[in-house]
């Protein structure tokens, strides 16, 4: 009875159009994000190289991934770092 | 000044076929000369929809392959002057052709043809490639399901990735009651989540299923919705503003606009 009242003043909350919806959203932020493993392996690749202008880091434990939770995306990198280098003055002033 | 334009989808069933079909038949109604490419390599469809099965001699792989000249596997369609059919090839697979042959296909097919529309078959792998391979513009159909709006966006970045940019939205199938009890996704919840421009909205109807029996399209039945709703598709592709029409005919002038043929 409810369910038919709630349904007569349009309520919208159990309306299996909003559910569709949001499980569209859902897929749609996972889907977009959908990345090549080619493209984590090339970003992967350029992240050493600017990282490695600065610190001395595991190259092999590197891990970076896209992490999809329930509505968003984030790029987790865990970058093992082994040590800093000695960034030259120059630069280091200029940072 | 001709247009290739490319019906596609993602997933299958969602109506490309008809969506072609209906089009073809309209913009021939109108005095346009169109031709419709079956690219559909191995499940050939559209000349049953049409009703044309009978008369295929040669197909689009007669074609690329050079046994037979494009003119010889061009089918009339006998009830609209100006609309043929291009088969595509039954016994065969989507490998038949590529991408590149398709591509000169479709600048032979636009020199004789004013308005030259693939119908592509279901998918995004060769078959989805060589259909669009050609094409200028885009014609995407969706259904109001959680499924055919994630394909539909899955194709839209493929279309675009391939320099189709700005695909027109076709949604077929809706059920305006259904929406108005919220229980099926409306016109804005998937303009909203696609972003792109609507070229029409064609509800659920019976008389699709009826005409496409018969190897008829529901274009040319001026009393149906799903005919009006194609007609009103076919003046937006020839760049007319036409509002989009209102399908809830549920209330009471709704019922008596349909019963005195009024849409
Ligand atoms: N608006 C509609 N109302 C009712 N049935 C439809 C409608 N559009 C398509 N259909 C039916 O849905 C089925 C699939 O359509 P089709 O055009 O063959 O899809 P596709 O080419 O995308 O696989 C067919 O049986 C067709 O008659
Ligand atoms: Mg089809």
């Amino acid at each position: 009875m409810f369910e038919f009242l709630a349904r007569v003043f349009g309520r919208e909350t159990t309306a299996s159009k909003n559910v569709a919806k949001e499980r569209l959203r859902l897929v749609l932020v996972h889907d977009r994000a959908g990345v090549s493993p080619q493209l984590l392996e090339t970003l992967k690749n350029e992240l050493i190289k600017v990282i490695s202008n600065y610190m001395d880091i595991d190259e092999k434990a590197l891990e970076v991934s896209l992490e999809t939770s329930e509505d968003q995306v984030a790029l987790v990198a865990s970058i093992p770092v082994r040590g800093m280098k000695r960034i030259p003055k120059e630069l280091a002033s200029s940072i | 000044m001709s247009e290739i334009i490319v019906v596609t989808s993602g997933k299958g069933g969602v109506g490309k076929t008809t969506t072609t079909a209906n089009i073809g038949a309209g913009l021939a109604a109108l005095g346009h000369k169109v031709v419709l490419v079956d690219a559909d390599i191995g499940l050939r469809n559209l000349d049953v929809v049409l009703g044309l099965e009978n008369r295929i001699v040669y197909d689009i792989t007669d074609v690329t392959e050079g046994h037979c000249r494009l003119r010889q596997a061009l089918i009339k369609d006998k009830r609209y002057e100006g609309l043929f059919l291009l088969p595509a090839a039954q016994t065969k697979d989507k490998t038949a052709v590529n991408p590149e042959q398709m591509k000169k296909l479709c600048g032979e097919l636009a020199a004789e043809f004013e308005y030259v529309i693939i119908d592509c078959p279901a998918g995004i792998e060769q078959g989805f490639r060589n259909a669009i391979a050609g094409a200028q513009k885009a014609i995407v159909v969706t259904t109001p399901e959680v499924a055919a709006v994630r394909d539909a966006d899955r194709v839209i970045g493929l279309l675009e990735a391939a320099e189709l940019r700005n695909p027109a939205l076709i949604i077929n199938r809706i059920r305006p009651k259904m929406v108005r009890h919220g229980d099926m996704m409306g016109i804005e919840d998937i303009i909203d989540i696609l972003a792109v421009d609507l070229l029409g909205v064609v509800p659920e109807d019976e008389l699709v299923v009826i005409s496409t029996n018969r190897g008829e399209t529901v274009v040319s039945d001026e009393r149906s919705r799903s005919g009006q709703a194609y007609r009103n598709i076919v003046r937006r592709i020839k760049g007319e503003a036409v509002p989009m029409m209102n399908l809830d005919d549920s209330g009471f002038l709704g019922r008596l606009r349909r019963i005195i043929g009024l849409k």
